[in-house]
Parts: structure tokens; C-alpha cells; sequence
């Protein structure tokens, strides 16, 4: 059924588009019977009626297949009746293409489509876009007729081929015409171990799938031929596997990295147990929230920049508040680590039950800008652009981070209170001074964390809670006091956890990981880089 | 923002309700302040689990003045009373001992996770009290005191395996059970495993992945699910990851560009509360299977939603399967309560068995003998609104299985609390195997 139509798709679209839409002739003939289905709201004839409309070949075939991608194919459940709304909103029928007059709008229900009619839809839009001016469209439409191998597209792929221009294009109709070729019987032998070649060279996933996958029939000259390539495949699959891990681990690493550093500070450089530094990074992620509420609310075309808007507030919302903490609780409890980590408990419970009731106990969504969306590949590697500029940040992070130590007049001051804070007094230093501005400068770091990790995690109030232990870790693991060691650290643990995932599952990779930072600290107990002298302790 | 205001007035709507209902009862018996039923609410409130169980908290709430309203039953007004057990199991034990013991409720609506409910279940016997029970759950098990309105694995589960393997769902031959590492996806992949298994499905073509809770990062799991589909078979993932991990799951199929049409998955612990917070255009056509949506057009459904957003004050409120759960389990209470002329609780759980009530969707939901409920089962696909659109739906109501037939060891168990007087009776050995 669908082979026969895909044939009639491709031969009828080229006659469509060479003819110049020459108008059909009958007035109740395949096509207004196919478009009629549409009419009885059942996904089985929807995908029917698809099919059917297909294999019209009528030019206003594509309207339709447009228009109830689109959502825009409504039928009336009375008369049944199928009407399209055009883009400026206005009724057409869709049999008739004469607007529709005296019909409620709001009577009308739209052509529901599912799993199957989708991808009944995505195979005869695939079809039917081989020839689209837009090199993207016809890029997607090669793709779907590689996915959907369906032998009787191939006189389509063919006549696209020859006329295709755009090499990216071309590649990928030639690939989908080997796929094409390769489980036909009917083809030559040679022209299909020609196609195994072209096939093996693609050498990515989908080439695997369609190589492993040859009918039974298939001679067996061409089935050794690709083994042959399956295994080379396969080989080459595995090295860029590792190199996707470690990409993985990389991402992963820039993670725990964003989420440890401010922890760096307060815990490494000024020796406090902060347990409220998870629900600094929550409130950095609930400031990203209301920045892009407002933007939706006020100013919608800005909501690209939303995330630029959101880190400089966040670093001055959590900022503000560490400042408090530091000032309000903290100061009182220098010295005594236990009720430290009590106190800041509490104002962790404190931070999360507030935002509860302000937000809500669900989840905020926290929408992602254009430029973070979307995937690129290099090689067969795969990456995110959401996961690429978190990476991008946390090292920009770093190094700012690094130079405000290195040197900023407050940096200077801090590393001298950590390193002999009585000697830093009586050089004149003003070290409450100093100690509010450090705990500031972790939390509003937390903070800006918090705007990266809105993107990837649930913007609720326990986002804090799962990063809080796997900072403490990265701090302990890299050596307390530097922040060479956290970087270090994170990216170890963030490339270890993804290395050991595959093979150990994550629940049981995580556990190991553990076991080995544990085994590691039994050895060095000062982590990777241990601070050497004086060091806070003291 | 915003929300900051309609919690609040929420807040203060709900104390004026409460001074009014206290003043009107007040009025009517001056010298009797005893002259109410107390009804228990034990959601956590604060902890992980407050995402989902603030909710249900506020349904209680809702159906309680809603009834009030109506009067109250057997004359009496309802008093909710209402504990936060913190997302802390062994503390859902002692709020349970202190809500029946101290405040001396008739009947608890409460717990969402299954450690918490087993965590009470010794309470409830000892103090022999009643738990209505609402979210979807593993099975295996059937309590005297606890009835279970949400639904069982033969009512959620295999239903969607079953559209899966269908033509609509695309003849998916080759699974992915992934799950949090807990009990109800360990037994639900259990159970499943074996259907699977039962229906021809090769152990090549089962791929079964546990995270832990709270799970953020899914590049790696995700990449293999891609691997494991791109096996030339059709495949499907059937997921059972908890709540809080989902958003990211959700947000790494969408960055993965892993479609409905090439692997679908279907979720149970998915509904529209969890979709509030993610951007569900990249997740069109992915699949739940619930016994409730808040798309559903029906008459009740609608004026439940309009009559629940009003009292909520939010427009946007959603409503979702556990409340619905909760919706029929109040009032099946309300009319065992009705029926028995009192709220002892020996009385009560003998009357709710056969107890009728109308469900949301249309249907009616009946309380069995196992002390689990009738249900229709239906598979919605992801809109781009966040909402779920039904693609499918059981012929007429599912009778919960308490004890599945699946597995070996639970198949020949049955339950039955009318003739047998047991929840786990061995129909082999003609014994009861006692608690």
C-alpha cells in the first residue's frame, strides 16, 4: 500500500512541480476522498488518508501534509467536514479550497495526530521535500528516507540526486540511496557491494543499523563484504566512545566544578563547613527563574539575553545574602567547626522551606536561550551546545576567580588573613572586613553557578541538596585551600564517574568512585594538592 | 512572584474557611467542641517528597470543605488534621501513631512513596485505623487497613507495554526498562521482564538501567539508549524514574535529539505536575500511562478542575492521577461512612468493600474485595502545552490485581478480605500466609 504510493508520491511531485501546479481535474476524485478521512477522528485513517494523499500526487497535497504538521487541520465533528486554517487565520476547505463561510471556529477540532501518524507524516513529508528549495528541508528529508528505508522512495532519492547541488545534501542522498539500494533484492550484486561501501564509509551509528540488518536473502558475497565493514565500524565506534566519555566526563566535570568553587572559597580558603552553599547555587537558579519571568512578562525580546541579565543579579542576590550569613551567624561560630555545620544546616532548611513557599514545591521551568540549544557532531562525537557554554563558563569562572585572587587588592587580603591572620591584623588588615567579603564572594560564586545548572537540573527547592556532597568531595579530593586542586578534582571525579558508568552502571560507578576517593584520601589525606607552610588550621 | 501572592492569599483564604467552619460549629453545639470527624493528612510537606505530596495535601483539604459544604457527613463536619512528616519514612510512622492515637482521626489520607507506607502499616494494624492509599505503587500487597486507590501494575504497566507491542504504538520489539534505584521500579521491571519474557521478547532485546535518586547527569545513559535503539528493531523505553530526575532526563532526550517517532518512552511517574517545569516541544509524542488525565473531557472532570482552581485561587493549577486517586478515595470513605452510620473502623472497612463511586474520567470506580479499586487505564502522548493528549485507552475498567501473575512465588497468592478474611492467601497450599 504505502510502497505503491511512495512511487506515485515521488512521480506525482515531479510532475506537479515541472507542470507548474497544473490543477486537477475531477471534482470528487482521489484526492478530496483521501482529504475526507481526515474527517473521522481516528488515527488509523488519519495515517490512511496521509498515504492516500501521497499517492494523489496533487499539488495541494503538501498544503495539507504542511498544515496538519502545523496543527492547523481542523475538521468540523458534525459534518465532518476538513477545513485548514491558513496562516493569517483564516478557514479554507480543505476538498475545495473555498473559504469557509458561516462555520464556528471554535466547533472545530484539529486533526490529532500520534506516534504512527507521525511518522507516516514524517515519511511522506520526507518524500515530499527531496526537491524543496531549502537545503535544510531537503537535509531532513534525506534523513528520514535513510530512517524509514523504504525501497519504493529510491526513483525519488534518485532524480534528487541528480539534481542536487549542495555537497552536504548529496552526501547524505547518495548515503540513503545506498541504504536503499543494499537491502533490495532486485538491484545488481556489484552496484550493492558498491553501496556496502558507500555505506561502511558513513561508518556511524545508522550505517551500522542498516548493514546489521540485511534481509535473508541477501547473496552472500555482499553479506561477508558487510561483516567486514561492520567490524571496522564497530572498532572505529569504540575509540570515539572513549572520546565521547571523556567529553561526557568533561561536561560532568564542568558541573561539579561550577558547583564546588564557591565552596573552594569558603570552605578552602576560610576553613567554614558552609551546609548552606547548595541552596546558595538553589537561589542562583531561582534568580535566573524571576529574570526570565519578568523578560516573558515585560520585555519578551530579550529573553535570548536572559541568562547575561541573570548572572550579574545572581552574584549580587546570593552575594548579599552569604554577606548576611557571614555577619548575622557565622562570625559568632569561627573556631568551632560542629556548630558551624549545625547552624549552616539550619539556615539551609531555612532557605529551602522559604522558597517553597514563595515558589511552590514544583518545579520552575527555566527555559533555555536559542544559542545553548541544538547539537553539533565532530567526527562521530556529539555535542550539546547547552553542555559546550556551561563548560565554556565554568572555566571563564575559573580564571576570573583566579585573577581576582591573584590580582585584585581584596584577593591579596584574603590570601593574607588565610595564611596568618593575626600577622594580617597587625599589618592593618581589617579581617572581619575581609571574612564577610570572602563568605560573599563564595556564595555569589554558588550563585552564578546557579544560572549555569538552571539549565541542565530541576528548578525546585532541593537542587542545592544533590550538589552539596559531591562539592565537599571535589573540595576534599583537590586538596583544601586551592583552587588549582578543585579544578583538578572535578574534572578527575567528573571523568572517572563517566568512564566507569558504562561498564558499572551508575548507581553502582557512583558507589566506586567513592570507595576510590575514599581509598585516595586514606593515603593523602591532604587531597591532591595539599596547601604547604602555614596552612588555615593553624 | 506571583505565586507568592496566590499562596498567600490561598493562605489566608484557608483561615478564614477554617474560623467560619470553628465558629459555625461552635454556634450549633456550644458545649461540645467533639462534635466533628476528624479526617488525617499525612503528606510530606517539606523534604524531596514535598514536590509531589504538597499537592494532595491541598486536595485533602479542598474535598474536605467541599463536603462541609454539603453538609459534612453523618451531620457532622469534617476537621482536616494535617502533619508534615518531613519526606522521612520513620517519621511517617510517628505522625501516623500521634494522628490516630492523639488527634484521634477516623480515617488518614496519606503517604506517596512505598518505604513510606510500609513505615506505617504496623501502626495502622496495631492501632487498627484506616489509610487511603493514592499513588501508583508496585503491588504485591494487600493490607486489612489500607485500601489502594492508585493504581496496581496490572492497571498501569502492562496496559502500556501492551499498546507499545500494538500497531498504534509502533510494534516495539526491543525495551529499555530504566528506573530509580528503589523498590517500585526494581519490582515493576521485575514484573515486566517476565511479561516481556512471556510474550517472546529475547533477553538480547531487554536493556535494564537503574540511577540513583536524583540523578542529574544523563549524557552517558542517554547515548546508550541511542546505541541500544539504533539496533535496526523497533524500540521503546519504558521508564520508572522518580519525579525529581525526570526533568533532566527529559532535557537530555530533547539536547540528544532522540524523538517520539524513533524511541518513544513511556513513563509512570510522568504526569502534569513534572511537565510544569520543563519545555515539552522537544518531547511531543513521547508517551504516560496514567488512569487519569487533567485533558480528559468529561463533564465531572471539568467541573472538578474548575471547582479545584477556584478553591486554589491559581487558574493554572493542574491537576493530576494521585489526586484523582485521592478524589475517589475520600469519597469512597464518605460513602462506606454514609453506609455504616459510623466511623469505627471495622465497620467502615467492611462497608467500603463494593462501595461504587464515580470516577473523573467517566467510568465508576468500585472497591474490591483486595481492597484495590476498579480503573480505566489510558496512554497519553506529550503535547506541546504541557498537557497529555489520550491516544488510547483500556475497553472498561481494570480491576486491581493486588497480587501479580507474573512472577513466581506471587501468582499463586490472592487476596481477599470478604470471604478469605486474608491478603495473601496461597491458592496452592489453601493457607493464608498471615503477616
Amino acid at each position: 500500500m504505502r510502497a505503491s504510493s511512495s512511487l506515485i508520491v515521488a512521480l506525482g511531485l515531479c510532475l506537479a512541480l515541472f507542470a507548474a501546479l497544473l490543477p486537477s481535474g475531477a471534482q470528487a476524485g482521489p484526492y478530496e476522498d483521501a482529504v475526507a478521512k481526515f474527517g473521522t477522528d481516528s488515527y488509523s485513517d488519519t495515517a490512511a488518508a496521509l498515504t492516500d494523499l501521497a499517492a494523489t500526487g496533487d499539488a495541494r497535497a503538501a498544503v495539507v501534509v504542511g498544515a496538519i504538521s502545523d496543527g492547523r487541520l481542523l475538521f468540523d465533528p458534525t459534518s465532518k467536514i476538513v477545513y485548514i486554517k491558513t496562516a493569517d487565520g483564516a478557514l479554507v476547505d480543505a476538498a475545495t479550497n473555498a473559504p469557509a463561510t458561516g462555520v464556528d471556529a471554535a466547533t472545530l477540532k484539529p486533526v490529532r495526530a500520534n506516534n504512527r501518524v507521525r511518522s507516516v507524516l514524517q515519511g511522506v513529508s520526507g518524500a515530499l521535500s527531496l526537491m524543496n528549495p531549502d537545503p535544510a528541508k531537503r537535509l531532513d528529508a534525506a534523513a528520514s528516507v535513510l530512517r524509514s528505508r523504504d525501497v519504493t522512495s529510491l526513483p525519488a532519492v534518485e532524480a534528487a540526486l541528480a539534481k542536487e547541488t549542495n555537497p552536504a545534501v548529496k552526501s547524505a542522498l547518495s548515503l540513503a540511496r545506498a541504504a536503499l539500494i543494499v537491502g533490495n533484492a532486485s538491484a545488481p550484486e556489484a552496484d550493492r557491494i558498491v553501496a556496502v561501501q558507500t555505506i561502511a564509509d558513513e561508518g556511524n551509528q545508522d550505517a551500522l543499523a542498516v548493514l546489521r540488518n540485511l534481509p535473508a536473502d541477501t547473496p552472500a558475497t555482499v553479506k561477508t563484504q558487510a561483516a567486514t565493514a561492520v567490524t571496522a565500524i564497530e572498532r572505529n565506534l569504540a575509540i570515539w566512545g572513549v572520546a565521547q566519555n571523556v567529553w561526557y566526563g568533561v561536561s560532568l566535570g564542568s558541573v561539579l566544578l561550577l558547583a564546588a568553587i564557591g565552596l573552594a572559597i569558603t570552605f578552602g580558603v576560610m576553613g567554614v563547613i558552609n551546609m548552606a552553599h547548595g541552596e546558595m547555587v538553589m537561589l542562583g537558579a531561582y534568580t535566573t527563574f524571576v529574570v526570565q519571568e519578568l523578560i516573558r512578562t515585560y520585555n519578551p525580546a530579550l529573553f535570548d539575553a536572559s541568562l547575561l541579565i541573570a548572572i550579574p543579579l545572581a552574584f549580587l542576590f546570593t552575594g548579599l545574602i552569604g554577606v548576611l550569613i557571614e555577619r548575622l551567624v557565622i562570625r559568632h561560630l569561627y573556631g568551632r567547626a560542629l556548630e558551624t555545620l549545625l547552624a549552616t544546616w539550619g539556615i539551609s532548611l531555612i532557605l529551602q522551606q522559604a522558597i517553597r513557599t514563595a515558589f511552590g514545591p514544583t518545579n520552575r521551568e527555566v527555559g533555555a536561550p536559542s544559542w545553548m540549544s541544538g547539537t553539533f557532531d565532530i567526527g562521530h562525537l556529539s555535542v550539546t551546545y547547552g553542555r559546550l557554554w556551561i563548560i565554556i563558563f565554568a572555566f571563564m569562572v575559573f580564571i576570573a576567580l583566579l585573577g581576582v585572587l591573584r590580582m585584585t587588592r581584596i584577593g591579596l587580603e584574603m590570601r593574607a588573613v588565610t595564611q596568618n591572620r593575626r600577622m594580617a591584623a597587625a599589618v592593618g588588615i581589617r579581617t572581619n572586613w575581609v571574612d564577610a567579603m570572602t563568605f560573599g564572594l563564595g556564595s555569589g560564586i554558588a550563585g552564578i553557578a546557579g544560572v549555569a545548572l538552571s539549565q541542565i537540573d530541576n528548578v525546585s527547592p532541593n537542587l542545592g541538596q544533590s550538589y552539596i556532597i559531591d562539592s565537599f568531595l571535589v573540595v576534599v579530593f583537590g586538596g583544601v585551600g586551592n583552587l588549582w586542586g578543585t579544578l583538578v578534582g572535578a574534572m578527575s571525579l567528573g571523568i572517572a564517574n563517566k568512564m566507569l558508568e558504562p561498564y558499572a552502571g551508575a548507581v553502582l560507578g557512583k558507589i566506586a568512585l567513592l570507595v576510590i576517593v575514599i581509598l585516595f584520601i586514606q593515603k593523602r589525606p591532604r587531597g591532591l594538592f595539599a596547601l604547604k607552610g602555614r596552612s588555615i588550621e593553624a | 512572584m506571583l505565586n507568592l501572592f496566590t499562596h498567600a492569599q490561598r493562605m489566608a483564604g484557608r483561615v478564614v474557611v477554617g474560623a467560619a467552619a470553628l465558629a459555625l460549629a461552635g454556634a450549633a453545639v456550644p458545649a461540645n467542641a467533639q462534635e466533628t470527624i476528624k479526617v488525617g493528612v499525612l503528606h510530606s510537606l517539606s523534604g524531596t517528597m514535598a514536590i509531589s505530596e504538597t499537592t494532595l495535601k491541598d486536595t485533602v483539604l479542598f474535598l474536605v470543605d467541599a463536603q462541609n459544604k454539603k453538609g459534612g457527613v453523618l451531620g457532622k463536619k469534617l476537621e482536616a488534621v494535617v502533619v508534615d512528616p518531613a519526606s522521612n519514612w520513620p517519621l511517617f510512622a510517628e505522625k501516623a501513631r500521634e494522628l490516630i492515637a492523639k488527634d484521634k482521626v477516623a480515617v488518614v489520607f496519606g503517604c506517596w512513596t512505598s518505604v513510606s507506607r510500609k513505615s506505617v502499616l504496623p501502626v495502622f494494624k496495631e492501632l487498627n485505623s484506616i489509610l487511603f492509599y493514592p499513588v501508583q505503587y508496585e503491588g504485591e500487597e494487600s493490607e486489612r487497613n489500607v485500601f489502594y486507590t492508585g493504581a496496581a501494575p496490572n492497571q498501569q504497566a502492562i496496559p502500556a507495554v501492551d499498546y507499545l507491542m500494538s500497531k498504534d504504538g509502533g510494534e516495539v520489539k526491543r525495551w529499555v526498562l530504566a528506573g530509580t534505584d528503589y523498590v517500585y521500579p526494581r519490582t515493576t521491571n521485575k514484573i515486566l521482564e517476565a511479561y516481556l519474557k512471556s510474550k517472546g521478547v529475547a533477553q538480547e532485546d531487554i536493556m535494564i538501567n537503574y540511577t540513583p535518586f536524583g540523578h542529574s547527569d544523563w549524557q552517558t545513559i542517554v547515548a546508550d539508549i541511542k546505541k541500544f535503539g539504533s539496533a535496526g528493531k523497533k524500540t521503546a523505553v519504558v521508564s520508572t524514574i522518580n519525579g525529581d530526575a525526570n526533568v533532566p532526563f527529559y532535557k537530555e532526550l530533547g539536547n540528544q535529539g532522540i524523538k517520539a517517532t524513533d524511541i518513544p518512552v513511556v513513563a509512570f511517574s510522568v504526569g502534569e505536575e513534572e511537565l510544569a517545569g520543563i519545555d515539552t516541544k522537544p518531547l511531543v509524542g513521547h508517551l504516560a500511562a496514567w488512569n487519569y488525565f487533567q485533558s480528559i473531557d468529561t463533564p465531572a472532570n471539568k467541573e472538578f478542575i474548575a471547582a479545584w482552581q477556584a478553591y486554589t485561587k491559581n487558574p493554572k493549577r493542574t491537576t493530576n492521577d494521585p489526586m484523582e486517586a485521592t478524589v475517589i478515595g475520600f469519597n469512597a470513605w464518605v460513602a462506606a461512612v454514609e453506609k455504616a452510620k459510623t466511623t469505627d473502623a471495622d465497620k467502615v472497612i467492611d462497608a467500603l468493600i463494593g462501595v461504587k463511586v464515580p470516577n473523573l474520567t467517566g467510568g465508576v470506580a468500585e472497591v474490591l474485595p483486595n481492597h484495590h479499586i476498579t480503573k480505566p487505564v489510558f496512554i497519553g502522548e506529550i503535547e506541546d502545552n504541557g498537557q497529555l493528549d489520550v491516544v488510547w485507552k483500556t475497553d472498561g475498567l481494570v480491576p486491581g490485581d493486588a497480587w501479580t501473575d507474573y512472577l513466581e512465588g506471587s501468582k499463586d497468592l490472592d487476596a481477599d478480605w470478604v470471604k478469605l478474611k486474608c491478603g495473601n492467601y496461597n491458592t496452592k497450599t489453601k493457607k493464608c500466609g498471615g503477616s
